[in-house]
Protein backbone atom coordinates (compact mmCIF):
# COMPACT_ATOMS: atom_id res chain seq x y z
CA UNK A 1 0.00 0.00 0.00
CA UNK A 2 0.93 3.72 -0.39
CA UNK A 3 1.60 5.48 2.19
CA UNK A 4 1.63 9.04 -0.07
CA UNK A 5 0.63 9.04 -3.35
CA UNK A 6 0.23 12.34 -4.95
CA UNK A 7 -1.03 13.13 -8.33
CA UNK A 8 -0.72 16.39 -10.47
CA UNK A 9 -0.16 18.68 -7.96
CA UNK A 10 0.01 22.89 -8.21
CA UNK A 11 0.06 25.49 -5.71
CA UNK A 12 0.25 28.93 -7.38
CA UNK A 13 0.55 31.74 -4.39
CA UNK A 14 -1.37 34.66 -4.84
CA UNK A 15 1.83 36.63 -6.13
CA UNK A 16 1.36 34.46 -9.28
CA UNK A 17 4.67 32.51 -8.03
CA UNK A 18 4.26 28.61 -9.34
CA UNK A 19 5.41 26.41 -6.35
CA UNK A 20 4.45 23.35 -7.61
CA UNK A 21 3.96 22.71 -11.53
CA UNK A 22 1.96 19.55 -11.17
CA UNK A 23 4.12 16.77 -9.56
CA UNK A 24 3.51 13.55 -9.10
CA UNK A 25 5.28 11.52 -6.16
CA UNK A 26 4.78 7.63 -4.49
CA UNK A 27 6.05 7.20 -1.22
CA UNK A 28 5.77 2.84 -0.04
CA UNK A 29 4.30 2.06 3.45
CA UNK A 30 6.95 1.42 5.57
CA UNK A 31 9.64 4.01 3.38
CA UNK A 32 12.27 6.14 4.58
CA UNK A 33 11.68 8.33 2.14
CA UNK A 34 13.91 11.13 1.10
CA UNK A 35 12.75 14.56 -0.02
CA UNK A 36 15.31 16.78 -1.59
CA UNK A 37 15.92 19.68 -2.75
CA UNK A 38 17.65 23.24 -3.41
CA UNK A 39 15.92 25.92 -0.99
CA UNK A 40 12.79 27.73 -2.76
CA UNK A 41 12.46 24.33 -4.97
CA UNK A 42 8.75 23.55 -3.71
CA UNK A 43 9.62 20.95 -0.86
CA UNK A 44 8.20 23.18 2.36
CA UNK A 45 4.68 23.35 -0.44
CA UNK A 46 4.55 19.95 -0.56
CA UNK A 47 4.68 19.01 3.05
CA UNK A 48 2.63 22.06 3.92
CA UNK A 49 -0.24 21.06 1.14
CA UNK A 50 0.24 17.18 2.69
CA UNK A 51 0.29 18.25 6.44
CA UNK A 52 -3.04 20.70 5.53
CA UNK A 53 -1.64 23.84 6.06
CA UNK A 54 -1.12 25.25 2.64
CA UNK A 55 -3.95 25.03 0.19
CA UNK A 56 -3.75 23.14 -3.28
CA UNK A 57 -4.42 24.66 -5.92
CA UNK A 58 -5.18 21.82 -7.79
CA UNK A 59 -4.29 18.04 -7.93
CA UNK A 60 -4.94 15.25 -5.22
CA UNK A 61 -3.13 13.85 -2.32
CA UNK A 62 -4.22 10.83 -0.84
CA UNK A 63 -2.45 9.15 2.43
CA UNK A 64 -2.88 5.54 2.70
CA UNK A 65 -5.78 5.51 0.65
CA UNK A 66 -7.64 8.75 2.15
CA UNK A 67 -7.81 11.12 0.28
CA UNK A 68 -6.91 14.26 1.98
CA UNK A 69 -9.93 16.26 0.47
CA UNK A 70 -12.73 14.11 0.60
CA UNK A 71 -11.91 11.94 3.65
CA UNK A 72 -9.74 14.74 5.13
CA UNK A 73 -10.37 13.21 8.92
CA UNK A 74 -9.10 9.79 8.52
CA UNK A 75 -6.22 11.11 6.26
CA UNK A 76 -4.98 13.84 9.07
CA UNK A 77 -5.26 10.52 11.63
CA UNK A 78 -2.09 9.05 9.46
CA UNK A 79 -0.08 11.71 9.60
CA UNK A 80 2.27 13.33 12.35
CA UNK A 81 4.60 16.33 11.60
CA UNK A 82 7.92 17.44 12.84
CA UNK A 83 7.78 21.07 11.07
CA UNK A 84 11.14 23.41 10.26
CA UNK A 85 10.84 25.94 12.93
CA UNK A 86 9.64 25.77 16.70
CA UNK A 87 5.84 26.05 16.67
CA UNK A 88 4.97 25.12 19.79
CA UNK A 89 3.80 27.26 22.76
CA UNK A 90 6.47 28.44 24.35
CA UNK A 91 4.69 29.20 27.33
CA UNK A 92 3.39 25.94 27.63
CA UNK A 93 4.97 22.71 29.52
CA UNK A 94 6.74 19.97 27.48
CA UNK A 95 4.31 17.85 28.92
CA UNK A 96 1.29 20.01 28.60
CA UNK A 97 1.99 20.54 24.73
CA UNK A 98 2.30 16.47 24.04
CA UNK A 99 -0.87 15.85 26.05
CA UNK A 100 -3.33 18.91 24.20
CA UNK A 101 -1.76 17.18 20.76
CA UNK A 102 -2.87 13.71 21.66
CA UNK A 103 -6.74 15.80 22.99
CA UNK A 104 -6.49 17.34 19.17
CA UNK A 105 -6.43 13.53 18.01
CA UNK A 106 -9.19 12.52 20.28
CA UNK A 107 -7.27 10.14 22.90
CA UNK A 108 -8.79 10.47 25.92
CA UNK A 109 -6.89 12.32 29.23
CA UNK A 110 -5.37 8.92 30.74
CA UNK A 111 -4.07 7.31 28.19
CA UNK A 112 -2.71 10.99 26.71
CA UNK A 113 -0.63 11.12 29.82
CA UNK A 114 0.45 7.43 29.59
CA UNK A 115 1.67 8.01 25.72
CA UNK A 116 3.36 11.30 26.65
CA UNK A 117 5.01 9.60 29.14
CA UNK A 118 6.22 7.05 26.52
CA UNK A 119 7.13 9.84 24.24
CA UNK A 120 9.07 11.75 26.79
CA UNK A 121 11.19 8.80 27.66
CA UNK A 122 11.73 8.02 24.19
CA UNK A 123 12.98 11.69 23.56
CA UNK A 124 15.12 11.37 26.64
CA UNK A 125 12.97 14.46 28.09
CA UNK A 126 11.12 13.06 30.83
CA UNK A 127 12.83 14.87 33.47
CA UNK A 128 11.93 18.37 31.52
CA UNK A 129 8.24 17.39 31.45
CA UNK A 130 7.69 20.37 33.82
CA UNK A 131 9.55 23.21 31.94
CA UNK A 132 8.36 25.69 30.12
CA UNK A 133 9.32 24.94 26.52
CA UNK A 134 10.97 28.25 25.61
CA UNK A 135 13.40 27.42 28.73
CA UNK A 136 14.99 24.27 26.62
CA UNK A 137 17.84 23.95 24.68
CA UNK A 138 17.62 23.83 20.59
CA UNK A 139 18.28 20.32 20.17
CA UNK A 140 15.31 19.63 23.01
CA UNK A 141 13.06 21.61 20.93
CA UNK A 142 13.46 19.69 18.51
CA UNK A 143 12.60 16.67 20.34
CA UNK A 144 9.75 18.47 21.93
CA UNK A 145 8.54 18.30 18.31
CA UNK A 146 9.02 14.78 17.72
CA UNK A 147 7.77 13.68 20.63
CA UNK A 148 4.45 16.10 19.83
CA UNK A 149 4.60 14.56 16.32
CA UNK A 150 4.52 10.94 17.45
CA UNK A 151 1.98 10.76 20.03
CA UNK A 152 -0.61 9.61 18.47
CA UNK A 153 1.22 6.99 16.44
CA UNK A 154 1.05 7.66 13.07
CA UNK A 155 1.62 6.05 10.35
CA UNK A 156 3.49 8.69 8.21
CA UNK A 157 5.87 10.81 9.86
CA UNK A 158 6.76 14.12 8.12
CA UNK A 159 10.38 15.33 8.82
CA UNK A 160 11.15 18.68 7.96
CA UNK A 161 14.59 19.20 8.59
CA UNK A 162 14.95 17.64 11.98
CA UNK A 163 17.99 17.97 12.37
CA UNK A 164 18.86 21.69 11.22
CA UNK A 165 20.80 23.62 13.43
CA UNK A 166 21.20 21.10 16.17
CA UNK A 167 24.90 19.62 17.02
CA UNK A 168 26.61 16.11 15.86
CA UNK A 169 26.38 14.43 18.74
CA UNK A 170 22.58 15.56 19.24
CA UNK A 171 21.77 14.88 15.43
CA UNK A 172 23.58 11.14 15.78
CA UNK A 173 20.91 10.49 18.56
CA UNK A 174 18.07 11.56 15.80
CA UNK A 175 19.13 9.39 13.01
CA UNK A 176 19.32 6.51 15.79
CA UNK A 177 16.34 7.60 16.94
CA UNK A 178 14.09 7.98 13.24
CA UNK A 179 15.59 4.30 12.18
CA UNK A 180 14.22 2.99 15.37
CA UNK A 181 10.65 4.51 14.58
CA UNK A 182 11.13 3.43 10.76
CA UNK A 183 11.98 -0.32 11.65
CA UNK A 184 8.69 -0.43 14.02
CA UNK A 185 6.90 0.13 10.66
CA UNK A 186 6.33 4.07 10.60
CA UNK A 187 7.14 5.35 7.18
CA UNK A 188 8.90 8.35 7.33
CA UNK A 189 9.43 11.74 4.41
CA UNK A 190 12.37 13.45 5.45
CA UNK A 191 13.56 16.72 4.00
CA UNK A 192 17.18 18.02 5.04
CA UNK A 193 20.17 19.89 3.21
CA UNK A 194 22.69 17.58 5.20
CA UNK A 195 22.87 14.72 1.91
CA UNK A 196 25.24 12.64 4.42
CA UNK A 197 22.13 12.38 6.24
CA UNK A 198 19.68 11.09 3.56
CA UNK A 199 22.41 9.01 1.81
CA UNK A 200 22.47 7.26 5.07
CA UNK A 201 19.23 6.96 6.51
CA UNK A 202 16.89 7.01 3.00
CA UNK A 203 15.78 4.07 0.85
CA UNK A 204 13.97 5.94 -1.55
CA UNK A 205 14.21 9.57 -3.07
CA UNK A 206 13.05 12.17 -4.57
CA UNK A 207 14.33 15.54 -6.03
CA UNK A 208 12.30 18.55 -6.57
CA UNK A 209 13.43 21.86 -8.53
CA UNK A 210 11.50 24.91 -9.72
CA UNK A 211 8.60 23.47 -8.34
CA UNK A 212 8.96 19.98 -10.43
CA UNK A 213 10.16 16.16 -9.83
CA UNK A 214 13.49 15.74 -11.29
CA UNK A 215 14.63 12.32 -9.87
CA UNK A 216 12.64 9.88 -8.16
CA UNK A 217 14.31 6.50 -7.43
CA UNK A 218 15.90 4.30 -4.80
CA UNK A 219 19.21 5.97 -3.21
CA UNK A 220 21.20 2.84 -4.36
CA UNK A 221 20.05 2.80 -8.27
CA UNK A 222 21.02 6.78 -7.93
CA UNK A 223 24.15 6.79 -6.42
CA UNK A 224 25.03 3.98 -9.44
CA UNK A 225 24.59 6.24 -11.97
CA UNK A 226 27.41 8.24 -10.32
CA UNK A 227 30.04 7.71 -12.58
CA UNK A 228 33.06 9.90 -11.05
CA UNK A 229 34.40 10.63 -7.61
CA UNK A 230 35.91 13.15 -6.14
CA UNK A 231 38.61 13.67 -3.60
CA UNK A 232 41.66 15.88 -2.36
CA UNK A 233 45.02 14.43 -2.01
CA UNK A 234 47.38 16.36 0.31
CA UNK A 235 51.03 16.02 -0.80
CA UNK A 236 53.63 15.43 0.74
CA UNK A 237 56.01 18.15 -1.62
CA UNK A 238 55.03 21.24 -3.21
CA UNK A 239 54.26 21.03 -6.78
CA UNK A 240 54.33 24.07 -9.04
CA UNK A 241 51.21 22.36 -11.55
CA UNK A 242 49.18 19.74 -11.49
CA UNK A 243 50.16 17.01 -13.29
CA UNK A 244 48.84 15.33 -16.51
CA UNK A 245 47.12 12.09 -15.73
CA UNK A 246 45.37 10.50 -19.11
CA UNK A 247 41.82 9.99 -18.13
CA UNK A 248 41.81 11.91 -14.63
CA UNK A 249 40.55 15.44 -13.86
CA UNK A 250 43.25 16.94 -11.96
CA UNK A 251 42.70 20.20 -10.77
CA UNK A 252 45.36 22.25 -7.83
CA UNK A 253 43.74 23.32 -4.94
CA UNK A 254 47.16 24.85 -3.60
CA UNK A 255 50.71 23.67 -3.69
CA UNK A 256 50.06 21.00 -1.42
CA UNK A 257 47.02 19.70 -2.38
CA UNK A 258 45.19 18.49 -5.45
CA UNK A 259 41.58 17.61 -6.45
CA UNK A 260 41.41 14.68 -8.84
CA UNK A 261 38.40 13.60 -10.28
CA UNK A 262 38.55 9.69 -10.44
CA UNK A 263 36.04 7.97 -13.34
CA UNK A 264 34.73 4.90 -11.69
CA UNK A 265 35.98 2.03 -14.73
CA UNK A 266 39.79 3.59 -13.62
CA UNK A 267 39.95 3.34 -10.16
CA UNK A 268 42.98 4.93 -7.82
CA UNK A 269 45.67 2.56 -8.00
CA UNK A 270 46.50 3.76 -11.84
CA UNK A 271 46.12 6.82 -10.54
CA UNK A 272 48.90 6.60 -7.77
CA UNK A 273 51.15 5.14 -10.42
CA UNK A 274 51.10 7.64 -12.74
CA UNK A 275 51.58 10.19 -9.64
CA UNK A 276 54.29 8.02 -8.52
CA UNK A 277 55.98 8.39 -11.99
CA UNK A 278 55.78 12.17 -12.00
CA UNK A 279 57.55 11.59 -8.55
CA UNK A 280 54.36 13.48 -6.33
CA UNK A 281 53.99 10.93 -3.42
CA UNK A 282 50.68 11.49 -1.56
CA UNK A 283 50.40 11.36 2.00
CA UNK A 284 46.90 11.17 2.88
CA UNK A 285 43.27 11.72 0.54
CA UNK A 286 40.07 12.43 1.62
CA UNK A 287 36.36 12.01 -0.19
CA UNK A 288 35.78 15.77 -1.86
CA UNK A 289 31.87 15.91 -1.64
CA UNK A 290 29.85 12.67 -0.53
CA UNK A 291 28.20 10.83 -3.41
CA UNK A 292 24.83 11.89 -3.08
CA UNK A 293 25.58 15.63 -3.24
CA UNK A 294 27.50 15.16 -6.04
CA UNK A 295 24.33 13.81 -7.92
CA UNK A 296 22.15 16.19 -5.94
CA UNK A 297 24.66 18.78 -8.09
CA UNK A 298 24.34 17.49 -11.08
CA UNK A 299 20.78 16.43 -11.32
CA UNK A 300 19.65 19.98 -9.84
CA UNK A 301 22.08 21.40 -12.71
CA UNK A 302 21.21 19.80 -15.40
CA UNK A 303 17.32 21.00 -14.54
CA UNK A 304 18.02 24.14 -13.85
CA UNK A 305 19.93 24.45 -17.40
CA UNK A 306 17.18 22.80 -19.24
CA UNK A 307 14.99 25.39 -17.49
CA UNK A 308 12.61 22.68 -15.65
CA UNK B 1 -12.36 10.95 16.39
CA UNK B 2 -13.76 11.62 19.37
CA UNK B 3 -14.61 15.28 18.55
CA UNK B 4 -15.59 16.25 22.18
CA UNK B 5 -11.99 15.21 23.65
CA UNK B 6 -10.80 17.81 20.97
CA UNK B 7 -13.19 20.47 22.16
CA UNK B 8 -12.40 20.15 25.78
CA UNK B 9 -8.77 20.15 25.66
CA UNK B 10 -8.73 23.82 23.54
CA UNK B 11 -11.42 24.92 26.25
CA UNK B 12 -8.82 23.19 29.18
CA UNK B 13 -5.72 24.98 27.38
CA UNK B 14 -8.00 28.14 26.94
CA UNK B 15 -8.96 28.61 30.66
CA UNK B 16 -5.32 27.67 32.10
CA UNK B 17 -4.12 30.02 30.00
CA UNK B 18 -5.93 32.77 31.19
CA UNK B 19 -5.93 31.20 34.59
CA UNK B 20 -2.28 31.62 34.52
CA UNK B 21 -2.18 34.75 34.25
CA UNK B 22 -4.91 35.97 36.16
CA UNK B 23 -3.23 39.30 37.11
CA UNK B 24 -3.23 40.26 33.51
CA UNK B 25 -7.49 38.82 32.95
CA UNK B 26 -9.15 39.07 36.34
CA UNK B 27 -7.76 41.60 38.43
CA UNK B 28 -7.84 44.42 36.25
CA UNK B 29 -11.63 44.57 35.78
CA UNK B 30 -11.92 44.13 40.01
CA UNK B 31 -9.85 47.21 40.09
CA UNK B 32 -12.28 49.23 37.11
CA UNK B 33 -15.38 48.09 38.30
CA UNK B 34 -14.67 48.87 41.97
CA UNK B 35 -13.36 52.68 41.00
CA UNK B 36 -16.76 52.79 38.60
CA UNK B 37 -19.09 51.86 41.59
CA UNK B 38 -17.14 54.27 43.57
CA UNK B 39 -16.55 56.86 41.48
CA UNK B 40 -19.88 57.19 39.42
CA UNK B 41 -21.92 54.99 42.31
CA UNK B 42 -21.14 56.25 45.35
CA UNK B 43 -19.51 59.82 44.95
CA UNK B 44 -21.66 61.16 41.60
CA UNK B 45 -24.57 58.98 41.38
CA UNK B 46 -25.99 60.17 44.81
CA UNK B 47 -26.70 63.41 43.44
CA UNK B 48 -28.04 62.25 39.94
CA UNK B 49 -31.09 60.62 41.87
CA UNK B 50 -33.37 57.25 40.27
CA UNK B 51 -33.30 56.49 36.97
CA UNK B 52 -36.36 54.25 36.06
CA UNK B 53 -37.41 54.06 39.58
CA UNK B 54 -34.22 52.52 40.68
CA UNK B 55 -31.23 54.07 42.28
CA UNK B 56 -28.47 54.83 40.13
CA UNK B 57 -25.98 52.27 41.38
CA UNK B 58 -28.48 49.96 41.18
CA UNK B 59 -29.24 51.37 37.68
CA UNK B 60 -25.65 50.90 36.45
CA UNK B 61 -24.49 47.45 37.93
CA UNK B 62 -25.75 45.37 35.19
CA UNK B 63 -24.40 47.51 32.49
CA UNK B 64 -20.93 47.50 34.09
CA UNK B 65 -21.34 43.51 34.14
CA UNK B 66 -21.74 43.15 30.95
CA UNK B 67 -19.70 46.10 29.49
CA UNK B 68 -16.54 43.74 31.51
CA UNK B 69 -17.99 40.63 29.65
CA UNK B 70 -18.34 41.77 26.54
CA UNK B 71 -14.44 43.38 26.46
CA UNK B 72 -13.14 39.97 28.15
CA UNK B 73 -14.68 37.91 26.30
CA UNK B 74 -13.45 39.49 22.89
CA UNK B 75 -9.81 40.24 24.59
CA UNK B 76 -9.72 36.14 25.42
CA UNK B 77 -10.43 34.86 22.08
CA UNK B 78 -8.52 37.74 20.05
CA UNK B 79 -5.67 38.02 22.19
CA UNK B 80 -5.13 34.04 22.27
CA UNK B 81 -6.05 33.30 18.74
CA UNK B 82 -3.82 35.37 17.07
CA UNK B 83 -0.86 34.55 19.85
CA UNK B 84 -1.54 31.13 18.37
CA UNK B 85 -0.91 32.18 15.01
CA UNK B 86 2.22 34.26 15.91
CA UNK B 87 3.64 31.50 17.51
CA UNK B 88 2.32 29.63 14.62
CA UNK B 89 0.96 26.85 17.05
CA UNK B 90 -1.88 26.93 15.28
CA UNK B 91 -0.44 24.75 13.04
CA UNK B 92 -0.49 22.09 16.03
CA UNK B 93 -4.74 21.98 15.00
CA UNK B 94 -4.45 22.28 11.34
CA UNK B 95 -2.17 19.45 10.88
CA UNK B 96 -4.89 17.61 13.00
CA UNK B 97 -8.14 15.95 12.45
CA UNK B 98 -10.08 18.36 14.63
CA UNK B 99 -12.79 19.87 12.70
CA UNK B 100 -13.36 23.83 11.65
CA UNK B 101 -16.37 23.66 13.67
CA UNK B 102 -14.75 22.15 17.07
CA UNK B 103 -11.50 24.78 16.98
CA UNK B 104 -14.44 27.45 16.87
CA UNK B 105 -16.54 26.37 19.70
CA UNK B 106 -13.34 25.61 21.87
CA UNK B 107 -11.86 28.76 21.12
CA UNK B 108 -15.38 30.86 22.21
CA UNK B 109 -16.05 28.30 24.80
CA UNK B 110 -13.10 29.67 26.09
CA UNK B 111 -13.63 33.39 25.82
CA UNK B 112 -17.32 32.76 27.13
CA UNK B 113 -15.40 30.81 30.42
CA UNK B 114 -13.28 33.95 31.12
CA UNK B 115 -16.84 36.37 30.52
CA UNK B 116 -18.22 34.35 33.14
CA UNK B 117 -15.31 34.54 35.57
CA UNK B 118 -15.11 38.48 34.75
CA UNK B 119 -18.63 38.93 35.20
CA UNK B 120 -18.74 36.96 38.49
CA UNK B 121 -16.36 38.81 40.16
CA UNK B 122 -17.52 42.28 39.01
CA UNK B 123 -21.06 40.96 40.23
CA UNK B 124 -19.37 39.83 43.66
CA UNK B 125 -17.50 43.68 43.68
CA UNK B 126 -21.10 45.10 42.63
CA UNK B 127 -22.93 43.57 45.77
CA UNK B 128 -20.36 45.55 48.23
CA UNK B 129 -21.85 48.69 46.39
CA UNK B 130 -25.22 48.21 45.36
CA UNK B 131 -28.25 45.96 46.79
CA UNK B 132 -29.48 44.17 44.09
CA UNK B 133 -31.96 41.45 43.79
CA UNK B 134 -32.26 39.49 40.69
CA UNK B 135 -35.64 40.52 38.76
CA UNK B 136 -35.69 37.30 35.72
CA UNK B 137 -32.26 34.97 36.50
CA UNK B 138 -33.24 33.02 33.56
CA UNK B 139 -32.99 36.02 31.62
CA UNK B 140 -29.74 37.69 33.03
CA UNK B 141 -28.05 34.26 32.58
CA UNK B 142 -28.92 33.78 28.68
CA UNK B 143 -28.27 37.56 27.84
CA UNK B 144 -24.93 37.11 29.58
CA UNK B 145 -23.95 33.57 27.76
CA UNK B 146 -25.32 35.10 24.37
CA UNK B 147 -23.05 38.35 25.05
CA UNK B 148 -20.11 36.58 25.97
CA UNK B 149 -20.55 34.14 22.91
CA UNK B 150 -21.23 36.85 20.52
CA UNK B 151 -18.15 38.94 21.27
CA UNK B 152 -16.32 35.64 21.34
CA UNK B 153 -16.74 35.08 17.81
CA UNK B 154 -16.56 38.69 16.98
CA UNK B 155 -12.57 38.77 19.26
CA UNK B 156 -12.03 35.24 16.98
CA UNK B 157 -12.68 37.05 13.56
CA UNK B 158 -10.52 39.89 14.58
CA UNK B 159 -7.99 37.40 15.08
CA UNK B 160 -8.24 35.64 12.13
CA UNK B 161 -7.92 38.56 10.00
CA UNK B 162 -5.27 40.10 12.09
CA UNK B 163 -1.50 40.99 10.91
CA UNK B 164 0.11 42.70 13.95
CA UNK B 165 -0.98 43.26 17.74
CA UNK B 166 -1.78 46.43 16.66
CA UNK B 167 -4.35 45.07 14.51
CA UNK B 168 -6.37 43.68 17.75
CA UNK B 169 -6.28 46.59 19.64
CA UNK B 170 -7.93 48.58 17.20
CA UNK B 171 -11.61 47.39 17.54
CA UNK B 172 -11.61 47.20 21.57
CA UNK B 173 -9.70 50.29 21.34
CA UNK B 174 -11.88 52.47 18.15
CA UNK B 175 -14.95 49.91 18.55
CA UNK B 176 -16.20 48.38 21.23
CA UNK B 177 -15.49 50.76 23.84
CA UNK B 178 -17.08 53.71 22.29
CA UNK B 179 -20.12 51.11 21.26
CA UNK B 180 -20.23 49.94 25.00
CA UNK B 181 -20.22 53.08 27.28
CA UNK B 182 -22.52 55.05 24.57
CA UNK B 183 -24.43 51.55 24.98
CA UNK B 184 -26.59 52.67 28.20
CA UNK B 185 -24.53 51.57 30.84
CA UNK B 186 -24.39 54.89 32.43
CA UNK B 187 -27.61 56.15 31.74
CA UNK B 188 -30.51 55.53 30.14
CA UNK B 189 -31.16 56.81 26.50
CA UNK B 190 -34.26 58.20 27.66
CA UNK B 191 -32.89 61.07 28.90
CA UNK B 192 -31.15 61.94 25.34
CA UNK B 193 -32.17 64.13 22.76
CA UNK B 194 -34.96 62.53 20.34
CA UNK B 195 -32.09 62.20 17.45
CA UNK B 196 -29.40 60.88 20.03
CA UNK B 197 -31.80 58.05 20.88
CA UNK B 198 -32.62 57.00 17.49
CA UNK B 199 -29.24 56.78 16.50
CA UNK B 200 -28.52 54.97 19.91
CA UNK B 201 -30.82 52.30 18.56
CA UNK B 202 -28.51 51.10 16.18
CA UNK B 203 -25.96 50.23 18.76
CA UNK B 204 -26.36 46.73 19.37
CA UNK B 205 -24.77 46.82 22.24
CA UNK B 206 -27.72 48.77 23.58
CA UNK B 207 -29.98 45.76 23.21
CA UNK B 208 -27.65 43.66 25.56
CA UNK B 209 -27.41 45.90 28.07
CA UNK B 210 -30.66 46.55 28.58
CA UNK B 211 -31.87 43.13 28.39
CA UNK B 212 -29.27 42.26 30.99
CA UNK B 213 -30.66 45.13 33.18
CA UNK B 214 -34.04 44.05 32.49
CA UNK B 215 -33.09 40.57 33.91
CA UNK B 216 -31.26 41.74 36.73
CA UNK B 217 -33.67 44.73 38.04
CA UNK B 218 -36.41 45.14 35.83
CA UNK B 219 -35.93 48.22 34.15
CA UNK B 220 -35.64 48.24 30.22
CA UNK B 221 -34.87 50.96 27.12
CA UNK B 222 -35.98 48.66 24.49
CA UNK B 223 -38.40 45.63 23.42
CA UNK B 224 -36.40 42.44 25.03
CA UNK B 225 -37.83 40.11 22.50
CA UNK B 226 -36.02 42.08 19.89
CA UNK B 227 -33.05 42.61 21.78
CA UNK B 228 -32.78 38.64 21.95
CA UNK B 229 -33.48 38.27 18.12
CA UNK B 230 -30.79 40.63 17.43
CA UNK B 231 -28.49 38.92 19.68
CA UNK B 232 -29.41 36.09 18.12
CA UNK B 233 -29.22 37.20 14.25
CA UNK B 234 -25.32 38.44 15.30
CA UNK B 235 -23.92 35.17 16.44
CA UNK B 236 -25.95 33.49 13.60
CA UNK B 237 -24.04 35.30 11.09
CA UNK B 238 -20.87 35.55 13.07
CA UNK B 239 -20.68 31.90 13.44
CA UNK B 240 -21.23 31.09 9.72
CA UNK B 241 -18.32 33.76 8.89
CA UNK B 242 -15.94 32.53 11.19
CA UNK B 243 -16.50 28.85 9.75
CA UNK B 244 -16.23 30.19 6.94
CA UNK B 245 -12.69 31.68 7.41
CA UNK B 246 -11.51 29.08 8.66
CA UNK B 247 -12.78 26.71 6.02
CA UNK B 248 -10.83 28.60 3.37
CA UNK B 249 -7.83 29.16 5.69
CA UNK B 250 -8.24 33.20 5.19
CA UNK B 251 -5.37 34.30 7.67
CA UNK B 252 -4.03 31.13 8.63
CA UNK B 253 -3.21 29.60 5.29
CA UNK B 254 -1.26 30.36 2.36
Amino acid sequence: MKALSIRKLTKKYNNGFEALKGIDLDVDSGDFFALLGPNGAGKSTTIGIISSLVNATSGTVTIFGHDLHKDRERAKTCIGLVPQEINFNQFETVKHIVQIQAGYYGIGQKEARQRTERCLKQMDLWTQRDTVSRRLSGGMKRRVMIARAMVHSPKLLILDEPTAGVDIEIRRSMWELMEEVNKQGTTIILTTHYLEEAESLCRNIAIINNGQIVEHSDMASLLNRLNMDHFVLDLAAPVKAAPHCQGYQIDMISERSLSVGVPKEQGLNRLFEMLTAHDIKVISLKNKSNRLEQMFMDLVGSSAEQGL
Amino acid sequence: MNNSIAFWTIVTKEVRRFTRIWPQTILPPAITTSLYFLIFGKLIGDRIGPIGGVGYIDYIVPGVILMSVISHAYANVVSSFYSTKFQRNIEELLVSPVPNWVILAGYVSGGVVRGIMVGGVVTVISLMFADISIAHFGISAVVFILTATLFSLAGFINAVFADSFDDIAIIPSFVLTPLSYLGGVFYSVAMLPEIWQKISLVNPILYMINAFRYGLIGVTDVDIKFAFIITGCFIVVLSLFSLYLLKKGIGIKT
